[in-house]
């Protein structure tokens, strides 16, 4: 068969797959992303049907959907509320880094993956899924609740985070030296200070350039800008998807909400690609041996997010059940650590059963992050007796 | 009375008002424009007991029913010297005749004597309507006339 019909057949068949996973888990209230990687898992080298000759272009579609998902993480929150939860809750981030990263990063260490592999790992245990958290505190009708902006908040500290993260991480698997090292972070601190300097400034003049009234126009002006500056970043060696993220932070306003409007399926279509793509990569016999060390992370780590939420929401005057409420809704990883573990499998630079692992530990979170979330609620019931209500302000 | 205002970054705002009782009430307001209604638990004032998305025209509707008695009571109580003279409200619902036509259109004045003197709307009040004020479904029409007129304009509100 020629090859360009063959990658026609295997693309096609792989989207309706997709589809038709996509549409199981949206019946059961999940996100789709652990569903992805286990359709890679099965389509992967010693999978049930092994991918042939998807090569370059799965390689530059994945790479596109980790732009499109950075770039629309940038896009969901404006200059000012970075800023301002940079102000007022910077200790709860510290908190979130320091509890978060360390089990990661220690286990790579007892594996003896090396620097790089603890670097990798950390992140990977860090940074929880700010799309899962965001549909499921809005499915559960939680946005009213006291502790949710605490919750957003620890959120938008993780994704700013990334931002100085991803390029520290790109230079650990590239083996810099220190000072090469220092140079690339000193760049992209730069790079977010001037950003964000200048979204605040001039966050408007900077949307009008780049906003249209015609959406293919407007589509084809972001997509450009984003790869432009992604490409940019990337030779600046701060990682192409910071690059994206940057840019995403410095539209606003409406423009930025049409902004996000128009790629979202653009950003689901590539990004799902990408998962598949990561699942491709892992071989499913290599879970197996993984599967208890997964478990055991998960564990630790969910109960780290849940110390994390409950001590920010405290710090904020909440009472236990919204602070159980608050750490379990943070246990939910996804997408970004796939982000990262991704970035490290292609770099090369770590080992080979780091893949399985992130991905094991990610479907596993993924699932019982939004389960906790749920179910979280009775546990906190005993506590409310003895709670006054607070007086009212007249 | 304080209105608070917490922005959920990736989200929106919520407005909301700690009632005397210590229960908050308020609204989230997405990005989108879409809002949402919001009331606090008794035992929780963490948590939220309901959470409703609210059309735009619902959300109207409310606010006006909301505001409007108040602005009813200051009305009768300015008329409290004029015997025979009340003061009413009547929500224009989306079926009435009158959606989207404009408040000369009722001829309200001409047939039975009442005249609209403020229309509230989506939280607001719009003062002195003139006849070529255009009229949307939710709102609600604060009318000053005679108890028979008052009862001959809802009627026409509702009926045409």
């Amino acid at each position: 068969m020629h090859h360009t019909t063959l990658i026609l057949i295997e693309l096609g068949a792989i989207f309706l797959g997709l589809g038709l996973l996509g549409r199981l888990a949206a019946r059961v209230g999940m996100s789709p992303v652990p569903l992805y990687l286990l359709g890679g898992l099965a389509l992967g080298a010693g999978g049930f049907v092994p991918l042939v000759g998807l090569g370059e272009f799965g390689h530059i579609a994945s790479e596109i959907g980790v732009v499109l998902l950075l770039l629309m993480l940038g896009l969901e929150y404006t200059a000012r509320e970075l800023v301002t939860g940079l102000k007022g809750s910077w200790q709860a981030g510290v908190v979130d880094l320091v509890l978060n990263f360390t089990p990661g990063a220690a286990l790579a260490l007892i594996l003896g993956w090396g620097a790089p592999g603890a670097l990798v790992l950390g992140g990977v245990t860090y940074i929880s899924s700010s799309g899962i958290v965001a549909k499921v505190l809005t499915d559960l009708g939680r946005l009213g609740n006291r502790e949710t902006p605490v919750v957003l908040t620890i959120l938008v500290l993780e994704d700013l985070a990334m931002a100085v993260y991803l390029p520290i991480l790109t230079a650990g698997l590239a083996g810099l030296s220190l000072w090469g090292g220092l140079r690339t972070v000193a760049v992209a601190l730069l790079a977010v200070t001037a950003v964000l300097l200048m979204a605040l400034r001039f966050g408007p003049q900077i949307s009008r350039l780049v906003h249209s009234p015609d959406r293919e126009n407007f589509l084809l002006k972001l997509i450009g800008a984003a790869l432009l500056v992604a490409g940019l970043a990337s030779t600046l060696q701060v990682s192409a998807a910071v690059g994206a993220f940057l840019l995403g932070i410095a539209i606003s306003g409406s423009t930025a909400h049409s902004a996000a409007k128009l790629l979202e399926p653009l950003r689901d279509l590539f990004a799902a690609l990408f998962f598949v793509l990561f699942g491709l990569s892992t071989d499913p016999h290599s879970i197996p041996p993984v599967l208890g060390l997964a478990v055991g992370l998960a564990l630790v780590t969910s109960a780290t997010k849940v110390a994390t939420g409950a001590w920010a929401a405290r710090h904020a005057g909440i009472g236990v059940p919204g602070r159980l409420r608050a750490g379990a809704a943070l246990i939910a990883r996804g997408e970004f650590s796939i982000v990262i573990a991704g970035l490290a499998i292609a770099s090369g630079a770590v080992h080979g059963q780091l893949a399985a692992l992130a991905t094991a530990y990610v479907m596993l979170l993924a699932v019982l992050g939004p389960v906790a979330t749920r179910f979280v609620e009775p546990l906190g019931r005993p506590f409310l007796r003895g709670r006054k209500v607070p007086p009212a302000r007249k | 009375m304080d209105m608070e205002e917490t922005p959920l970054p990736g989200i929106g705002v919520r407005r909301e008002i700690t009632l005397a009782n210590g229960r908050r009430v308020g609204v989230v307001v997405m990005r989108d424009g879409q809002i949402e209604l919001i009331v606090s638990e008794a035992d929780d004032p963490d948590a939220c007991a309901a959470s409703l998305p609210l059309t735009p025209l619902e959300a109207a509707a409310l606010g006006g029913m909301l505001g409007a008695p108040q602005l009813v009571a200051q009305l009768t109580d300015q008329h409290s010297e004029l015997p025979g003279i009340n003061t009413q409200q009547f929500v224009l619902s989306a079926d009435s005749p009158y959606a989207d036509q404009t408040l000369g259109d009722t001829r309200m004045r001409t047939r039975t004597g009442a005249s609209v003197v403020a229309v509230s709307r989506a939280g607001g009040v719009i003062p002195s309507p003139g006849p070529d004020f255009e009229l949307q479904a939710g709102d609600v029409l604060v009318a000053v006339g005679t108890t028979a007129g008052l009862e001959a304009a809802a009627r026409i509100i509702s009926e045409g």
